[in-house]
């Protein structure tokens, strides 16, 4: 086995077992607490894709203030009841068809992805010689201007979204 | 490749959560080791300052607290957009200076909204 092997077998095999402790745990923060080790896990698949903006990105956004409001929403919702309840919704006949056709599909295609050899300007050795930061900086902010422009947009919507929500609730 | 490549830049973060995890496992197994285990039930109830506890320890929280959550996660996306930014600064010039005002005075609209609306109020 290669290093590469050791080290992607790690994160996928702990991030199936990790999901399935967030799905399956009684206590709603508990779920969310093994949820945020599943996010440093992703963090460190990110890495191996030699994605390490993304990586910081993931820890920080992520496991940071995404965490904090999904543990206010537990908070928040108050589960008492729920936690005692049948686990499995009303919907699970239609989910476990979905989930096993999805593994059709994904076992289907397993060994038949090839990666291209010609892999574009953005190789790893040409990432590693500018820094992460910088070719994202580069790209980011020239080629996808408008897709940078319009994630502002939808941070505005989120705000709204969250202040028009909420403050209908408190009056 | 992608796939080939290992982020060796990166053990001294793996050997810092390393031993940060074996402190924290350290000192609970520690614990578990050396203490004496004399349960009984005035030692076993939560303290609360000395009095008896009262009602459930998880209360519903405010929708209050909701609001800042999102706001922050919001305006943490925002700061993240800037660090390739900052980086990149040199590269990009006037035009990327243009650009990340355009890009923070639609979320100043948002930041006015929310503070004429009163989510920063408490009360």
């Amino acid at each position: 086995m290669t290093l590469q092997q050791i080290y992607f077998g790690y994160f996928a095999t702990m991030m199936t077992i990790i999901s399935l402790l967030v799905v399956s745990r009684k206590n709603p923060v508990h779920s969310v607490l093994w949820m945020l080790v599943l996010f440093v896990h992703m963090a460190g698949l990110y890495l191996f894709l030699n994605a390490e903006f993304l990586a910081a990105v993931q820890i920080i956004v992520y496991a940071g203030a995404i965490m904090v409001l999904f543990l206010f929403v537990i908070m928040l919702l108050n589960l008492r009841k729920e936690e005692k309840e049948f686990r499995l919704q009303k919907q699970w006949p239609v989910s476990a068809v979905t989930a096993v056709l999805f593994l059709v599909v994904l076992v289907s295609i397993l060994g038949k992805i090839t990666v291209l050899p010609e892999l574009g300007e953005y190789s790893i050795d040409m990432i590693n010689a500018q820094g992460s930061l910088m070719t994202i900086g580069n790209v980011l902010y020239t080629k996808y201007l408008l897709p940078f422009e319009i994630a502002s947009v939808l941070l505005l919507v989120a705000i709204v979204g969250a202040v028009v929500l909420a403050k209908k609730r408190i009056e | 490749m992608p796939g080939t490549y290992i982020p060796t830049d990166y053990f001294p973060v793996l050997v810092i959560l390393l031993i940060a995890s074996a402190i924290g496992l350290g000192a609970l197994v520690a614990g578990i080791l050396v203490r004496p285990r004399r349960p009984y039930a005035q030692k076993l109830t939560p303290y609360e300052s000395g009095n008896p506890p009262i009602g459930e320890p998880r209360s519903q929280f405010s929708v209050k607290f909701y609001i800042i959550a999102m706001l922050f996660v919001v305006f943490d996306v925002e700061a993240v957009f800037m660090y390739p930014w900052a980086v990149a600064y040199d590269k990009l010039g006037i035009f990327g200076f243009v650009e990340m005002m355009l890009f923070m005075f639609i979320l100043l609209i948002g930041y006015i909204y929310v503070w004429k609306k009163g989510a920063f109020n408490w009360e």
